[in-house]
């Protein structure tokens, strides 16, 4: 039986950020290793060859969930399936549970980290569109310290972000849920495991009278980059929206997507997809900010 | 099968690239082995070990059938690397039995005839291990979920359900 195994490499297991960080600098053509779960396919099938491996779950205090004053914080080695666990995720923040529950299948999520699901940069991953949704920011760290990096502009092309092959992605900040907030994930896909046909991302802020302030709404595979669909959010802000709104931030949703007819379906099936999948996760997150005390 | 000495990996190809020495911990039983860095999970235990219980279906982290517990968590072994096993457990299916009884997963697979082909079936026990031990007293959907990253082409799965429902009503669970 032929075996399909990566390409030759050197693997490293670093005990620290910076010692990471230095790995990265020092060797060519290096990719850090989170959970491996899109990496080590893409190596199998030669689609990817790096020289060097940075292992970086082993460097402690890397994996949490934890809410401070201003933000939900996710360490980048986090699990999936810890952001499955958490209850403090189901409780308030609907949007990453919806969106946690659906990536891959539930074996990959025990290995899949967030930090890798957020900076692989292909747009099935599931997480970026939640992120831009919720106007999250990414701390990352390089050779000359710290920075943070809005989601939005973060996605620059297939598989390109603005992280630069120095730096790490140390932590993601999502803006902490008030009460009012409300958000939901819905995802279209052919089977368990496969990236969608498309998913929608839909986050929204709303007043005690119902009338959304902010609303931030981006779309999963249906474009070179995961995509922001903002005249779509634009179309439910500032008013308490109504059918007609909703039906036209679904319109507005699908003429941002922009899809490739493929093995998964025709364009204008997707876009269809795009359409009917807005409208109902405009709906849920209306309905789950009503829910939240 | 244990050994103090440090083999070199069997593998079907020359060791080219670097090596790094791990230590692992498989069905209880500690192992010391030098392993090339690309080598896979699913590769150390077939090639290395010659525990040919765990199976290589489809190679590309779709099927599940390579499916071990890497501290007592269900993953894909095909596309995990030795080296990300270095100082952790790993059981297989050739753990589940001890002392010549069979685990109560494996029961409820032979009394629910649970497999036809039986190749998934090494990955489907895996998980189904690790569910019951998370959750002793799933329901059907429950179960459904857990398995949705483990492929069976024979069964379309209402006897391996049956068969885990079997073993959670073995073990005192079961709804």
């Amino acid at each position: 039986m032929t075996e399909v195994i990566p390409p030759e490499f050197e693997y490293h297991a670093p005990g620290s950020v910076d010692e990471a960080i230095g790995l990265l600098q020092n060797s060519g053509e290096a990719k850090v290793l989170a959970g491996g779960q899109s990496l080590l396919p893409l190596m199998k099938l030669r689609l990817a060859a790096p020289k060097t491996l940075v292992d970086i779950t082993r460097i402690p205090k890397l994996s949490y969930v934890n809410e401070t004053t201003d933000c939900l914080c996710l360490g980048a080695t986090t699990k999936i399936n810890d952001l499955n666990d958490s209850a403090l995720i189901r409780n308030r923040y609907p949007l990453l549970a919806d969106a946690a529950q659906h990536i891959a299948d539930p074996l990959v999520r025990n290995m899949g980290t967030v930090g890798g699901n957020v900076c692989h940069g292909d747009p099935g991953n599931d997480l970026p569109a939640c992120m831009l949704a919720y106007g999250a920011s990414y701390v990352v760290r390089g050779p000359k310290g710290n920075r943070t990096i809005p989601a939005q502009g973060f996605y620059q092309d297939t598989f390109v972000t603005s992280l630069d092959p120095s730096e790490i992605l140390v932590e993601v900040q999502v803006p902490k849920a008030q009460p009012g907030d409300g958000g939901a994930y819905l995802k279209m896909e052919r089977k368990v495991s496969d990236f969608a046909i498309a998913a929608v991302a839909v986050q929204l802020r709303t007043d005690s009278r119902g009338t959304v302030n902010q609303a931030g709404i981006a779309l999963t595979n249906v474009g070179p980059t995961v995509l922001l669909a903002s005249q779509a959010a634009g179309q439910l802000t500032t008013k308490k929206p109504t059918n007609a709104d909703i039906l036209a931030a679904g319109k507005l949703a699908a003429e941002a997507a922009q899809p490739n007819s493929d093995l998964r379906g025709p364009a204008e099936f997707k876009r269809g997809v795009v359409q009917t999948l807005t409208q109902r996760a405009v709906k849920l997150a209306l309905w789950r900010a009503g829910g939240m005390s | 099968m244990a050994s103090t000495a440090i083999p070199r990996l069997t593998s079907p190809l020359p060791i080219r690239g670097a090596t790094h020495k791990i230590h692992v911990t498989i069905n209880d039983v500690p192992f010391d082995f030098m392993v090339e860095d690309r080598t896979l999970l699913v590769h150390f235990l077939r090639d290395a070990l010659g525990m040919t219980g765990t199976h290589i279906g489809c190679d590309t982290t779709h099927c599940g059938a390579c499916t071990v517990l890497l501290d007592d968590v269900p993953v894909k072994s095909c596309t995990v690397l030795a080296v990300q096993a270095d100082g952790r457990k790993v059981r297989t299916v050739e753990g589940l039995e001890s002392g010549g009884k069979l685990h109560p997963v494996q029961e409820g697979f032979t009394t629910e005839h649970g497999l036809h082909c039986g190749y998934c079936t090494p990955g489907m026990m895996m998980t189904s291990v690790a569910l019951l031990a998370k959750n002793p007293n799933p329901t059907e959907e429950e179960i459904r979920r857990a398995i949705s990253g483990n492929l069976c082409r024979c069964t379309g799965y209402v006897n391996i359900v049956k068969a885990i429902q079997h073993a959670a009503k073995a073990s005192g669970g079961g709804k």
